[in-house]
Protein backbone atom coordinates (compact mmCIF):
# COMPACT_ATOMS: atom_id res chain seq x y z
CA UNK A 1 0.00 0.00 0.00
CA UNK A 2 2.98 2.24 0.89
CA UNK A 3 5.08 1.49 -2.33
CA UNK A 4 1.40 1.89 -4.67
CA UNK A 5 0.83 5.23 -2.71
CA UNK A 6 4.51 5.68 -3.93
CA UNK A 7 3.82 5.46 -7.65
CA UNK A 8 6.71 2.89 -7.88
CA UNK A 9 7.17 1.86 -11.51
CA UNK A 10 8.93 -1.29 -11.16
CA UNK A 11 8.74 -3.94 -8.50
CA UNK A 12 10.75 -7.29 -8.41
CA UNK A 13 10.34 -9.28 -5.55
CA UNK A 14 10.51 -13.23 -4.64
CA UNK A 15 8.23 -14.50 -2.01
CA UNK A 16 9.35 -15.65 1.36
CA UNK A 17 7.46 -15.45 4.35
CA UNK A 18 6.98 -13.24 6.83
CA UNK A 19 7.46 -11.17 3.66
CA UNK A 20 5.06 -13.12 1.60
CA UNK A 21 1.69 -10.69 1.49
CA UNK A 22 3.84 -8.08 0.52
CA UNK A 23 4.37 -9.27 -3.60
CA UNK A 24 1.08 -10.43 -3.32
CA UNK A 25 -0.58 -7.32 -2.63
CA UNK A 26 1.22 -5.43 -4.96
CA UNK A 27 0.82 -7.67 -7.94
CA UNK A 28 -3.13 -7.63 -7.72
CA UNK A 29 -2.80 -3.84 -7.41
CA UNK A 30 -0.46 -4.19 -10.96
CA UNK A 31 -3.04 -6.65 -12.49
CA UNK A 32 -5.98 -4.52 -11.55
CA UNK A 33 -4.81 -1.50 -13.25
CA UNK A 34 -4.84 0.59 -9.86
CA UNK A 35 -0.86 0.51 -9.66
CA UNK A 36 0.73 1.38 -13.22
CA UNK A 37 3.84 -0.85 -12.97
CA UNK A 38 5.79 -3.39 -13.76
CA UNK A 39 6.32 -6.23 -11.70
CA UNK A 40 8.89 -8.63 -12.87
CA UNK A 41 8.81 -12.59 -11.74
CA UNK A 42 12.36 -13.79 -10.72
CA UNK A 43 13.49 -17.03 -9.59
CA UNK A 44 15.67 -15.73 -6.42
CA UNK A 45 16.34 -12.74 -4.37
CA UNK A 46 19.45 -12.48 -6.09
CA UNK A 47 17.62 -11.60 -9.18
CA UNK A 48 15.24 -9.22 -7.68
CA UNK A 49 17.59 -7.06 -6.19
CA UNK A 50 19.36 -7.31 -9.70
CA UNK A 51 16.20 -6.12 -11.61
CA UNK A 52 15.22 -3.16 -9.06
CA UNK A 53 19.64 -2.53 -9.60
CA UNK A 54 18.61 -1.74 -13.60
CA UNK A 55 15.79 -0.35 -13.53
CA UNK A 56 16.98 2.35 -10.85
CA UNK A 57 19.90 2.49 -13.11
CA UNK A 58 17.94 3.75 -16.44
CA UNK A 59 15.45 6.13 -13.90
CA UNK A 60 12.19 3.79 -12.71
CA UNK A 61 11.21 4.30 -8.94
CA UNK A 62 11.74 0.63 -8.27
CA UNK A 63 10.75 -1.23 -4.68
CA UNK A 64 11.33 -4.96 -3.29
CA UNK A 65 10.83 -6.64 -0.23
CA UNK A 66 12.57 -9.56 1.38
CA UNK A 67 13.03 -11.20 4.51
CA UNK A 68 16.20 -13.47 6.80
CA UNK A 69 17.62 -15.50 3.93
CA UNK A 70 16.40 -13.90 1.34
CA UNK A 71 17.93 -10.77 2.13
CA UNK A 72 21.00 -12.98 2.67
CA UNK A 73 20.79 -13.84 -0.67
CA UNK A 74 20.98 -10.20 -2.33
CA UNK A 75 24.37 -9.43 0.08
CA UNK A 76 26.60 -9.18 -2.83
CA UNK A 77 23.90 -6.81 -4.50
CA UNK A 78 23.43 -4.87 -1.62
CA UNK A 79 26.39 -3.84 -1.70
CA UNK A 80 26.28 -2.86 -5.80
CA UNK A 81 23.12 -0.96 -5.00
CA UNK A 82 25.01 0.92 -2.45
CA UNK A 83 27.76 1.72 -4.16
CA UNK A 84 25.68 2.49 -7.68
CA UNK A 85 24.28 4.93 -5.47
CA UNK A 86 20.97 4.09 -6.81
CA UNK A 87 17.84 5.35 -4.05
CA UNK A 88 16.10 1.59 -4.18
CA UNK A 89 13.39 1.06 -1.49
CA UNK A 90 13.19 -2.17 0.33
CA UNK A 91 10.71 -3.30 2.92
CA UNK A 92 11.89 -5.76 5.28
CA UNK A 93 9.65 -7.79 7.52
CA UNK A 94 12.63 -8.95 10.16
CA UNK A 95 12.99 -12.95 10.45
CA UNK A 96 15.63 -14.95 12.03
CA UNK A 97 18.17 -16.75 9.71
CA UNK A 98 18.66 -20.28 9.01
CA UNK A 99 19.69 -22.45 10.28
CA UNK A 100 18.29 -24.13 11.68
CA UNK A 101 15.52 -22.65 10.24
CA UNK A 102 12.52 -20.73 11.88
CA UNK A 103 10.12 -18.43 9.98
CA UNK A 104 9.85 -15.82 13.42
CA UNK A 105 10.78 -12.19 14.11
CA UNK A 106 14.13 -11.04 15.26
CA UNK A 107 16.90 -8.94 13.84
CA UNK A 108 19.95 -10.80 12.84
CA UNK A 109 18.72 -10.92 8.61
CA UNK A 110 19.44 -6.78 8.65
CA UNK A 111 21.92 -6.15 11.18
CA UNK A 112 23.97 -8.77 9.27
CA UNK A 113 23.64 -6.14 6.20
CA UNK A 114 24.63 -2.84 8.16
CA UNK A 115 28.11 -2.45 6.25
CA UNK A 116 26.79 -2.78 2.83
CA UNK A 117 26.14 1.32 2.79
CA UNK A 118 22.12 1.14 2.88
CA UNK A 119 20.22 3.07 5.29
CA UNK A 120 17.80 0.92 8.12
CA UNK A 121 15.17 2.13 9.52
CA UNK A 122 12.89 0.52 12.45
CA UNK A 123 9.43 0.83 12.58
CA UNK A 124 7.53 0.71 15.95
CA UNK A 125 3.99 0.14 14.73
CA UNK A 126 2.15 -0.36 11.07
CA UNK A 127 1.29 2.94 10.85
CA UNK A 128 5.18 3.94 10.71
CA UNK A 129 5.63 1.60 8.07
CA UNK A 130 3.32 3.10 6.26
CA UNK A 131 4.57 6.64 6.60
CA UNK A 132 8.88 5.07 6.52
CA UNK A 133 7.90 3.38 3.12
CA UNK A 134 6.61 7.33 1.48
CA UNK A 135 9.93 9.39 3.70
CA UNK A 136 12.12 6.67 2.77
CA UNK A 137 11.62 7.39 -1.30
CA UNK A 138 11.89 10.78 -0.68
CA UNK A 139 15.19 10.72 1.48
CA UNK A 140 16.89 8.06 -0.92
CA UNK A 141 16.17 10.47 -4.07
CA UNK A 142 17.51 12.99 -2.06
CA UNK A 143 20.95 11.58 -0.90
CA UNK A 144 20.93 8.81 -4.17
CA UNK A 145 21.52 5.97 -1.25
CA UNK A 146 19.28 2.98 -1.12
CA UNK A 147 17.10 2.04 2.56
CA UNK A 148 15.64 -0.95 4.52
CA UNK A 149 12.66 -0.31 5.84
CA UNK A 150 12.88 -2.62 8.64
CA UNK A 151 9.17 -4.30 10.63
CA UNK A 152 9.41 -7.17 13.17
CA UNK A 153 8.05 -9.87 11.01
CA UNK A 154 4.54 -11.52 12.09
CA UNK A 155 4.51 -9.34 15.35
CA UNK A 156 4.17 -6.45 12.96
CA UNK A 157 3.71 -7.85 9.59
CA UNK A 158 0.72 -10.18 10.63
CA UNK A 159 -1.20 -8.07 13.05
CA UNK A 160 -4.08 -5.96 12.27
CA UNK A 161 -4.39 -2.60 14.08
CA UNK A 162 -5.66 0.59 12.29
CA UNK A 163 -3.63 2.86 10.30
CA UNK A 164 -4.27 6.49 8.84
CA UNK A 165 -3.91 5.71 5.35
CA UNK A 166 -2.55 9.16 3.37
CA UNK A 167 -4.17 10.38 0.76
CA UNK A 168 -2.47 9.91 -2.55
CA UNK A 169 -2.72 13.92 -3.65
CA UNK A 170 -1.00 14.90 -0.58
CA UNK A 171 1.50 12.02 -1.09
CA UNK A 172 2.03 13.48 -5.01
CA UNK A 173 2.89 16.81 -4.02
CA UNK A 174 4.93 15.63 -0.94
CA UNK A 175 6.94 12.98 -3.08
CA UNK A 176 6.64 14.66 -7.03
CA UNK A 177 8.35 11.61 -9.79
CA UNK A 178 11.53 10.42 -9.27
CA UNK A 179 13.95 12.64 -11.57
CA UNK A 180 17.44 10.34 -11.88
CA UNK A 181 20.54 12.29 -11.91
CA UNK A 182 22.29 9.58 -14.34
CA UNK A 183 19.93 8.46 -17.20
CA UNK A 184 21.02 5.24 -19.26
CA UNK A 185 19.03 5.67 -22.70
CA UNK A 186 19.86 3.62 -25.99
CA UNK A 187 20.59 6.75 -28.28
CA UNK A 188 23.14 7.75 -26.33
CA UNK A 189 24.96 4.63 -24.53
CA UNK A 190 27.35 5.21 -21.98
CA UNK A 191 29.51 2.63 -19.79
CA UNK A 192 28.92 2.98 -16.22
CA UNK A 193 30.37 0.88 -13.80
CA UNK A 194 33.69 0.32 -15.35
CA UNK A 195 36.46 -1.11 -13.17
CA UNK A 196 38.05 1.58 -11.21
CA UNK A 197 42.12 2.01 -10.27
CA UNK A 198 43.20 3.44 -7.51
CA UNK A 199 43.84 6.97 -8.73
CA UNK A 200 41.77 8.91 -10.41
CA UNK A 201 41.23 9.03 -14.15
CA UNK A 202 39.63 10.25 -16.87
CA UNK A 203 36.37 9.16 -18.40
CA UNK A 204 35.23 8.49 -22.23
CA UNK A 205 34.41 12.24 -22.24
CA UNK A 206 37.59 12.87 -20.90
CA UNK A 207 36.48 14.30 -17.72
CA UNK A 208 38.17 13.20 -14.60
CA UNK A 209 36.48 10.99 -12.32
CA UNK A 210 37.24 9.87 -8.37
CA UNK A 211 39.02 7.10 -7.82
CA UNK A 212 37.60 4.16 -5.88
CA UNK A 213 38.22 5.24 -2.23
CA UNK A 214 36.95 8.76 -3.85
CA UNK A 215 33.51 6.98 -4.32
CA UNK A 216 33.73 4.93 -1.20
CA UNK A 217 34.13 8.40 0.89
CA UNK A 218 31.54 9.82 -1.13
CA UNK A 219 29.27 7.08 0.16
CA UNK A 220 30.40 7.43 3.41
CA UNK A 221 29.82 11.90 3.30
CA UNK A 222 25.75 10.72 2.16
CA UNK A 223 25.40 8.86 5.22
CA UNK A 224 26.71 11.48 7.29
CA UNK A 225 24.27 14.16 6.09
CA UNK A 226 22.06 11.38 5.96
CA UNK A 227 20.60 12.39 9.69
CA UNK A 228 19.98 15.88 8.84
CA UNK A 229 18.14 15.07 5.39
CA UNK A 230 16.12 12.18 7.49
CA UNK A 231 14.97 14.80 10.20
CA UNK A 232 14.29 17.13 7.36
CA UNK A 233 11.94 15.44 5.48
CA UNK A 234 10.32 13.93 9.02
CA UNK A 235 9.49 17.32 9.59
CA UNK A 236 7.83 18.01 6.67
CA UNK A 237 6.08 15.10 6.71
CA UNK A 238 4.81 16.13 9.90
CA UNK A 239 3.51 19.37 8.15
CA UNK A 240 1.67 17.74 5.81
CA UNK A 241 0.00 14.66 6.67
CA UNK A 242 0.27 15.80 10.93
CA UNK A 243 2.39 12.77 11.95
CA UNK A 244 6.01 14.50 12.35
CA UNK A 245 9.00 12.26 12.42
CA UNK A 246 11.59 15.18 13.17
CA UNK A 247 13.77 12.49 15.12
CA UNK A 248 16.19 9.51 14.82
CA UNK A 249 15.22 8.33 18.28
CA UNK A 250 11.90 7.62 19.84
CA UNK A 251 12.01 8.27 23.45
CA UNK A 252 8.94 7.75 25.99
CA UNK A 253 9.47 9.39 29.65
CA UNK A 254 13.29 9.82 29.61
CA UNK A 255 13.02 13.12 31.43
CA UNK A 256 14.48 12.85 34.61
CA UNK A 257 15.44 9.17 33.89
CA UNK A 258 18.38 8.12 35.36
CA UNK A 259 17.55 4.18 34.06
CA UNK A 260 16.85 4.01 30.48
CA UNK A 261 16.05 0.98 28.37
CA UNK A 262 17.09 0.85 25.31
CA UNK A 263 16.22 -0.96 21.90
CA UNK A 264 14.68 -1.21 18.35
CA UNK A 265 11.41 -1.84 16.78
CA UNK A 266 8.10 -2.69 18.16
CA UNK A 267 10.01 -4.27 21.32
CA UNK A 268 9.57 -0.13 22.29
CA UNK A 269 5.84 -0.71 22.80
CA UNK A 270 6.61 -3.25 25.57
CA UNK A 271 9.31 -1.40 27.03
CA UNK A 272 6.91 1.45 27.44
CA UNK A 273 4.68 -0.89 29.78
CA UNK A 274 8.07 -1.92 31.32
CA UNK A 275 8.79 1.99 31.76
CA UNK A 276 5.87 2.75 33.24
CA UNK A 277 5.85 -0.12 35.82
CA UNK A 278 8.96 0.44 37.26
CA UNK A 279 8.58 4.07 37.26
CA UNK A 280 5.08 3.01 39.84
CA UNK A 281 7.73 0.86 41.83
CA UNK A 282 10.00 4.11 42.41
CA UNK A 283 12.27 3.30 39.70
CA UNK A 284 12.66 6.57 37.17
CA UNK A 285 12.94 4.66 34.07
CA UNK A 286 12.48 5.96 30.59
CA UNK A 287 12.96 4.32 26.68
CA UNK A 288 15.14 5.20 23.95
CA UNK A 289 14.27 3.44 20.89
CA UNK A 290 16.46 3.57 18.01
CA UNK A 291 14.39 4.96 15.08
CA UNK A 292 17.36 5.26 12.65
CA UNK A 293 19.72 2.53 12.91
CA UNK A 294 22.47 3.52 9.94
CA UNK A 295 23.21 6.06 9.86
CA UNK A 296 23.88 5.67 13.50
CA UNK A 297 22.43 8.16 15.59
CA UNK A 298 25.46 8.75 17.67
CA UNK A 299 24.90 12.20 18.85
CA UNK A 300 21.00 12.03 19.60
CA UNK A 301 22.04 9.41 21.46
CA UNK A 302 24.70 10.82 23.82
CA UNK A 303 21.95 13.66 24.73
CA UNK A 304 19.51 11.54 25.41
CA UNK A 305 21.55 9.07 27.54
CA UNK A 306 23.46 11.85 29.57
CA UNK A 307 21.29 11.90 32.79
CA UNK A 308 21.65 7.68 32.70
CA UNK A 309 23.08 5.88 35.48
CA UNK A 310 22.41 2.40 34.06
CA UNK A 311 21.36 1.98 30.43
CA UNK A 312 19.72 -2.20 29.55
CA UNK A 313 20.07 -2.69 26.48
CA UNK A 314 17.64 -5.14 24.53
CA UNK A 315 19.31 -6.68 21.00
CA UNK A 316 17.01 -9.27 19.39
CA UNK A 317 20.35 -10.02 17.50
CA UNK A 318 23.64 -11.12 18.04
CA UNK A 319 26.85 -10.38 16.83
CA UNK A 320 28.35 -14.05 17.79
CA UNK A 321 31.16 -13.79 19.99
CA UNK A 322 30.74 -10.30 21.46
CA UNK A 323 27.27 -8.73 22.34
CA UNK A 324 24.25 -7.43 20.55
CA UNK A 325 24.56 -4.98 17.78
CA UNK A 326 22.99 -2.16 19.38
CA UNK A 327 24.76 -2.49 22.27
CA UNK A 328 28.39 -2.45 21.07
CA UNK A 329 26.84 0.76 18.87
CA UNK A 330 25.84 2.34 21.76
CA UNK A 331 29.32 1.89 23.94
CA UNK A 332 31.25 3.80 21.44
CA UNK A 333 29.03 6.30 20.95
CA UNK A 334 29.31 7.14 24.94
CA UNK A 335 33.18 6.40 24.76
CA UNK A 336 32.97 9.72 22.56
CA UNK A 337 30.90 11.32 25.23
CA UNK A 338 32.90 10.48 27.79
CA UNK A 339 29.65 9.01 29.67
CA UNK A 340 30.12 5.83 31.49
CA UNK A 341 27.00 5.02 32.78
CA UNK A 342 26.83 1.13 33.46
CA UNK A 343 25.43 -1.04 30.77
CA UNK A 344 23.65 -4.47 30.60
CA UNK A 345 22.51 -6.27 27.42
CA UNK A 346 20.28 -8.67 27.31
CA UNK A 347 19.76 -10.64 24.08
CA UNK A 348 15.93 -11.51 23.66
CA UNK A 349 13.35 -12.47 21.09
CA UNK A 350 15.49 -14.62 18.94
CA UNK A 351 13.33 -16.94 16.52
CA UNK A 352 10.05 -15.19 17.68
CA UNK A 353 10.78 -15.98 21.04
CA UNK A 354 7.41 -14.31 22.85
CA UNK A 355 8.90 -11.46 25.38
CA UNK A 356 6.67 -9.09 27.02
CA UNK A 357 7.08 -6.11 29.07
CA UNK A 358 7.16 -8.20 32.34
CA UNK A 359 10.37 -9.81 30.91
CA UNK A 360 11.94 -6.44 30.34
CA UNK A 361 10.55 -5.18 33.61
CA UNK A 362 12.34 -7.83 35.72
CA UNK A 363 15.68 -8.18 34.07
CA UNK A 364 15.94 -4.40 34.30
CA UNK A 365 15.54 -4.71 38.16
CA UNK A 366 17.88 -7.89 37.63
CA UNK A 367 20.65 -5.34 36.41
CA UNK A 368 20.10 -2.50 38.94
CA UNK A 369 20.54 -4.92 41.53
CA UNK A 370 23.90 -5.91 40.44
CA UNK A 371 24.66 -1.99 40.27
CA UNK A 372 28.27 -2.98 38.56
CA UNK A 373 29.45 -3.36 34.64
CA UNK A 374 28.38 -6.79 33.58
CA UNK A 375 30.50 -7.53 30.85
CA UNK A 376 28.86 -10.19 27.84
CA UNK A 377 25.04 -10.63 27.39
CA UNK A 378 22.60 -11.78 29.16
CA UNK A 379 20.17 -14.13 27.67
CA UNK A 380 16.51 -14.12 28.35
CA UNK A 381 14.07 -16.97 27.56
CA UNK A 382 16.04 -19.30 26.14
CA UNK A 383 14.79 -22.77 27.92
CA UNK A 384 17.69 -24.30 26.57
CA UNK B 1 -18.45 0.16 24.03
CA UNK B 2 -18.99 -1.29 27.49
CA UNK B 3 -18.42 2.40 29.56
CA UNK B 4 -17.24 0.74 33.25
CA UNK B 5 -13.61 -0.22 31.87
CA UNK B 6 -10.70 1.66 33.01
CA UNK B 7 -8.66 3.63 30.64
CA UNK B 8 -5.45 1.26 30.13
CA UNK B 9 -7.72 -2.12 30.56
CA UNK B 10 -7.01 -4.48 27.25
CA UNK B 11 -9.47 -6.90 26.37
CA UNK B 12 -8.16 -10.25 25.08
CA UNK B 13 -10.29 -12.29 22.81
CA UNK B 14 -8.98 -15.88 21.74
CA UNK B 15 -10.47 -17.56 18.90
CA UNK B 16 -10.33 -21.47 17.94
CA UNK B 17 -11.36 -22.69 14.90
CA UNK B 18 -9.89 -25.38 12.25
CA UNK B 19 -8.09 -24.05 9.17
CA UNK B 20 -10.78 -22.39 6.64
CA UNK B 21 -13.33 -21.76 9.28
CA UNK B 22 -12.50 -18.43 9.09
CA UNK B 23 -11.29 -17.75 12.50
CA UNK B 24 -8.43 -15.44 11.70
CA UNK B 25 -11.39 -12.90 9.28
CA UNK B 26 -13.43 -13.22 12.38
CA UNK B 27 -10.67 -12.09 14.55
CA UNK B 28 -10.08 -9.46 12.19
CA UNK B 29 -13.76 -7.75 11.49
CA UNK B 30 -14.26 -7.56 15.71
CA UNK B 31 -11.25 -5.97 15.87
CA UNK B 32 -12.75 -3.46 13.09
CA UNK B 33 -16.37 -3.22 14.64
CA UNK B 34 -14.32 -2.26 18.07
CA UNK B 35 -12.68 0.69 16.45
CA UNK B 36 -15.80 1.79 15.03
CA UNK B 37 -17.03 1.28 18.18
CA UNK B 38 -14.89 3.57 19.93
CA UNK B 39 -12.11 1.72 21.13
CA UNK B 40 -8.54 3.76 20.29
CA UNK B 41 -6.73 0.84 20.21
CA UNK B 42 -7.38 -2.45 18.19
CA UNK B 43 -5.09 -4.61 16.86
CA UNK B 44 -5.98 -8.87 15.56
CA UNK B 45 -3.47 -11.67 15.00
CA UNK B 46 -3.62 -15.04 13.76
CA UNK B 47 -1.36 -17.28 16.36
CA UNK B 48 2.23 -16.57 14.15
CA UNK B 49 2.21 -20.54 12.90
CA UNK B 50 1.89 -22.18 9.78
CA UNK B 51 -1.73 -22.96 9.25
CA UNK B 52 -3.22 -25.57 7.31
CA UNK B 53 -6.89 -26.83 6.19
CA UNK B 54 -8.82 -28.56 9.08
CA UNK B 55 -6.16 -28.07 11.56
CA UNK B 56 -6.27 -26.38 14.91
CA UNK B 57 -5.47 -22.50 15.05
CA UNK B 58 -6.19 -19.55 16.91
CA UNK B 59 -6.56 -15.99 16.26
CA UNK B 60 -6.81 -12.81 18.78
CA UNK B 61 -8.16 -9.87 18.53
CA UNK B 62 -7.01 -7.40 21.51
CA UNK B 63 -9.35 -3.75 21.77
CA UNK B 64 -9.00 -1.03 24.23
CA UNK B 65 -9.89 2.54 25.47
CA UNK B 66 -6.09 3.34 24.62
CA UNK B 67 -3.90 2.62 21.84
CA UNK B 68 -2.24 -0.62 22.53
CA UNK B 69 1.48 -1.15 23.61
CA UNK B 70 1.54 -4.70 23.94
CA UNK B 71 2.16 -7.12 20.44
CA UNK B 72 2.87 -10.28 22.17
CA UNK B 73 0.71 -13.26 22.29
CA UNK B 74 -1.88 -12.76 25.04
CA UNK B 75 -1.55 -16.04 27.49
CA UNK B 76 -5.23 -15.32 29.52
CA UNK B 77 -7.68 -14.42 27.60
CA UNK B 78 -11.33 -12.35 28.49
CA UNK B 79 -13.37 -14.16 25.84
CA UNK B 80 -12.58 -17.37 23.95
CA UNK B 81 -15.00 -17.91 21.10
CA UNK B 82 -14.51 -21.66 19.76
CA UNK B 83 -15.97 -22.00 16.01
CA UNK B 84 -15.63 -26.02 16.62
CA UNK B 85 -17.44 -27.76 20.08
CA UNK B 86 -14.89 -30.26 18.92
CA UNK B 87 -11.92 -28.24 19.51
CA UNK B 88 -12.93 -28.56 23.30
CA UNK B 89 -11.29 -32.28 23.42
CA UNK B 90 -8.88 -31.48 20.91
CA UNK B 91 -7.30 -28.07 22.30
CA UNK B 92 -6.81 -27.04 25.22
CA UNK B 93 -8.97 -23.84 25.06
CA UNK B 94 -9.76 -23.59 28.24
CA UNK B 95 -6.24 -23.34 29.64
CA UNK B 96 -6.65 -19.92 28.05
CA UNK B 97 -9.26 -18.49 29.45
CA UNK B 98 -9.45 -16.65 32.90
CA UNK B 99 -11.35 -18.25 36.07
CA UNK B 100 -14.06 -15.43 35.44
CA UNK B 101 -13.62 -15.43 31.51
CA UNK B 102 -16.73 -15.76 29.16
CA UNK B 103 -16.43 -19.19 27.04
CA UNK B 104 -18.52 -18.80 23.08
CA UNK B 105 -19.41 -22.17 21.82
CA UNK B 106 -20.38 -22.70 18.20
CA UNK B 107 -22.71 -25.74 19.34
CA UNK B 108 -26.46 -26.56 19.39
CA UNK B 109 -26.91 -27.67 22.59
CA UNK B 110 -27.83 -25.51 25.44
CA UNK B 111 -24.87 -23.34 27.67
CA UNK B 112 -25.93 -25.56 30.63
CA UNK B 113 -24.41 -28.35 29.82
CA UNK B 114 -20.91 -27.30 29.04
CA UNK B 115 -18.13 -26.79 31.99
CA UNK B 116 -20.33 -27.14 34.87
CA UNK B 117 -17.54 -27.36 37.11
CA UNK B 118 -16.13 -23.97 36.48
CA UNK B 119 -16.96 -20.39 37.15
CA UNK B 120 -16.59 -18.76 33.58
CA UNK B 121 -19.90 -18.10 32.07
CA UNK B 122 -20.74 -20.09 28.82
CA UNK B 123 -22.79 -18.88 25.83
CA UNK B 124 -23.70 -21.17 22.91
CA UNK B 125 -25.38 -20.35 19.32
CA UNK B 126 -26.25 -22.74 16.84
CA UNK B 127 -24.54 -20.70 14.20
CA UNK B 128 -24.11 -23.98 11.83
CA UNK B 129 -27.89 -24.30 11.42
CA UNK B 130 -28.63 -20.85 11.04
CA UNK B 131 -25.44 -20.38 8.69
CA UNK B 132 -26.93 -23.16 6.01
CA UNK B 133 -30.57 -22.06 6.43
CA UNK B 134 -29.51 -18.99 5.01
CA UNK B 135 -26.99 -20.33 2.33
CA UNK B 136 -24.06 -19.32 3.79
CA UNK B 137 -22.21 -22.21 1.96
CA UNK B 138 -19.03 -22.16 -0.08
CA UNK B 139 -17.92 -25.02 -1.90
CA UNK B 140 -20.10 -27.02 0.29
CA UNK B 141 -18.23 -25.66 3.35
CA UNK B 142 -21.07 -24.02 6.18
CA UNK B 143 -19.82 -20.78 7.02
CA UNK B 144 -20.08 -19.64 10.12
CA UNK B 145 -17.50 -17.08 11.62
CA UNK B 146 -19.16 -13.84 10.95
CA UNK B 147 -22.35 -15.37 12.46
CA UNK B 148 -20.45 -15.84 15.90
CA UNK B 149 -19.65 -12.40 15.51
CA UNK B 150 -23.23 -11.86 16.66
CA UNK B 151 -22.75 -14.32 19.49
CA UNK B 152 -19.95 -12.48 20.61
CA UNK B 153 -21.80 -9.53 20.76
CA UNK B 154 -24.84 -11.01 22.52
CA UNK B 155 -23.29 -12.52 24.79
CA UNK B 156 -20.22 -10.28 26.38
CA UNK B 157 -22.48 -6.84 25.54
CA UNK B 158 -18.85 -5.14 24.86
CA UNK B 159 -19.45 -4.51 20.56
CA UNK B 160 -22.75 -2.95 19.59
CA UNK B 161 -24.43 -5.14 16.85
CA UNK B 162 -24.29 -1.99 14.55
CA UNK B 163 -20.90 -1.56 14.99
CA UNK B 164 -20.38 -5.12 13.88
CA UNK B 165 -22.67 -4.62 11.15
CA UNK B 166 -20.70 -1.93 10.02
CA UNK B 167 -17.52 -4.41 9.85
CA UNK B 168 -18.79 -7.08 7.88
CA UNK B 169 -20.29 -4.68 5.19
CA UNK B 170 -17.21 -3.48 4.89
CA UNK B 171 -15.14 -6.99 4.35
CA UNK B 172 -17.96 -8.14 2.22
CA UNK B 173 -19.60 -6.76 -0.83
CA UNK B 174 -23.22 -6.62 -2.32
CA UNK B 175 -25.21 -9.99 -1.60
CA UNK B 176 -22.45 -11.55 0.56
CA UNK B 177 -22.24 -8.64 2.84
CA UNK B 178 -26.36 -9.08 3.52
CA UNK B 179 -25.96 -12.60 4.01
CA UNK B 180 -23.48 -12.73 6.62
CA UNK B 181 -24.80 -9.19 8.29
CA UNK B 182 -27.99 -11.35 8.36
CA UNK B 183 -26.70 -14.75 9.87
CA UNK B 184 -25.06 -12.49 12.44
CA UNK B 185 -28.23 -10.94 13.13
CA UNK B 186 -30.13 -14.46 13.66
CA UNK B 187 -26.98 -15.88 15.71
CA UNK B 188 -27.57 -12.84 17.86
CA UNK B 189 -31.15 -13.25 18.90
CA UNK B 190 -30.44 -17.02 18.90
CA UNK B 191 -27.60 -17.01 21.40
CA UNK B 192 -27.94 -18.25 24.88
CA UNK B 193 -26.12 -17.83 27.93
CA UNK B 194 -26.05 -19.60 31.45
CA UNK B 195 -25.34 -16.14 33.42
CA UNK B 196 -25.13 -13.13 32.56
CA UNK B 197 -21.40 -11.72 32.38
CA UNK B 198 -19.75 -8.61 32.71
CA UNK B 199 -16.01 -7.92 31.89
CA UNK B 200 -13.72 -7.62 35.47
Amino acid sequence: MGAKLCRVQVIAAYPITPQSKIPETLVKYVDSGELEAEFIRVESEHSALTVCISASTVGARVFTATAANGLAYMHEQLHWAAGARLPIVMALANRGLGAPWTIFNDMQDSISQRDTGWMQVYCRDNQEIMDSMIMAYKICEQLHVPMMVCFDGFVLSHTVMPVEIPDQKQVDAFLPPYVPHLQVDGPEPININPVMLAGPRANAQGVFCPSYMGFRMRLQEALESAGDVILEVGREFGEVFGRSYECLLWQYRTEGADTILLTMGSLANEASLAADALREKGCKAGVVSLRIFRPFPAEPLRQALSGAKHVVIFDKNISYGNEGATCTETKAALFEGGLQPTITNFIVGLGGKNIVATDLEAATEEALKRRVQINGPQWIGVAV
Amino acid sequence: MAEDLTEERVINVTWHGRGGQGAVTAAMILAEAAYLDGYQGVTAAPFFGVERRGAPITATTRFSKKPIRTLSPATQADVVVVLDERLLQAVDVLGGLRADGLLILNASSPPEIFCTDMDIAVATSDANSIAREIGLVVAGAVLINTSLLGAFSKASSLIQMKSLEKAIGENFSGQAAKINIQGARLTYEATRINRSWQLS
